[in-house]
């Protein structure tokens, strides 16, 4: 993995950093770069509250921000923005706008890497007009002060349509720390954090593959 | 939340009726139903602090609960809904949570707006 001067990771929701990226983060932080993770919304309309449900709509966000500083901490993130923006509505809000609002935060931190969403291969919307606005802001820059932006993609399709993956990072070492990352989004990962760590005792490979071996998309501006 | 209890939610609905109201209404599938299966038709729909006033309001059912508000000009309607609670700021909160616990329906009555 190329060492890094800042990195930027940019998504809709927390916990979208847990799963694909947390382990890159960590062996970006052991490198001695520095990470700025700045997470659009809340989760607002997340579907899981706990069975039986510990959670309602309204204290939610108030969850899900507490377990993204957690996830954070553990991580060793020092800069966490939160912006303010509402789950499932990333994709209505003005285009230039948002993408203003990235670019301003890409200009502030001067990042050489940028991490978010492929947009239209990341399912969810929020996740394609997160990943949408982040090409646009970094398109306005010029040519010699853009960054690399490394993309998550996992639509079924992903792989006919842009190929494999360009960057591999093996996160075995820091395997534990990115386990911590998914376990702090409790509200979100209780049931499923219990299974993957049986599957991990258990070698199944199909989750060993995707745990240790993070995939990103190199993005051609 | 506790499990809906036909009598306290009617009494909720009741003690909201006809007053000016904050709405949210929501039903959701999940946006990653697709993903998971392909043949599933995705769709949801919400809307938050409608404002509005109701007439009455009944639920009804054996459980899941349906929950119907009529105004004046038209109805609100929920189905499916399993769950209460009345939270700190006193506004009603109905949820329907599916066999696996998540979130399938939420009708929220508030007499300020949600934030």
């Amino acid at each position: 993995m190329e060492k890094e001067r800042h990195v930027l990771v940019i998504f809709p929701h927390p916990d979208d950093e847990a799963f694909g990226v947390s382990g890159t983060i960590s062996l970006h932080i052991d490198n001695g770069t520095p990470v700025t993770y700045a997470c659009l919304t809340l989760g607002e309309m997340g579907r899981n509250m706990g069975n039986p449900p510990f959670a309602t709509r309204e204290t939610l966000p108030k969850i899900r921000k507490e377990e993204l500083e957690e996830a954070a901490r553990v991580l060793g993130i020092q800069d966490l923005r939160m912006l303010g923006y509402r789950d499932k509505t990333v994709e209505f809000e003005d285009e230039e706008m948002l993408a203003n609002r990235l670019g301003a935060i890409i200009g502030e931190t001067n990042p050489s890497l940028v991490i978010t969403f492929y947009p239209g291969y990341a399912v969810h919307p929020d996740h394609d007009a997160t990943g949408a606005a982040v090409i646009r802001a970094v398109k306005e820059l010029p040519a010699d002060k853009r960054p690399k932006v490394h993309c998550v993609a996992f639509s079924n399709n992903c792989e006919e349509e842009i190929g494999q993956a360009d960057v591999v990072n093996d996160v075995s070492a820091v395997i534990d720390r990115k386990i911590a990352a998914i376990k702090a989004h409790a509200s979100q990962t209780q049931l499923m954090a219990a299974n993957m760590e049986e599957s991990i005792k258990n070698q199944d490979p199909e989750v060993l593959a995707r745990m240790y071996k993070e995939r990103f998309w190199t993005y051609k501006i | 939340m506790e499990p809906a209890v036909m009598e306290q939610v009617q009494k909720e609905i009741d003690r909201l009726a006809g007053k000016e109201v904050f709405i949210h209404l929501e039903t959701t599938n999940g946006a990653y139903a697709s993903h998971f299966d392909e043949t599933f038709f995705s769709s949801g729909a919400y809307i938050r602090n409608a404002q509005l006033v109701y007439e009455h309001g009944k639920v009804t059912g054996k459980g899941p609960y349906r929950v119907g508000l009529k105004m004046n000009f038209g109805w609100v309607y929920a189905e499916g809904i399993t769950h209460f609670e009345v939270d700190e700021e006193n506004r009603l909160l109905l949820a329907g949570h599916d066999f696996s616990g998540k979130l399938a329906v939420a009708l929220q009555i508030s007499e300020t707006p949600f934030e």
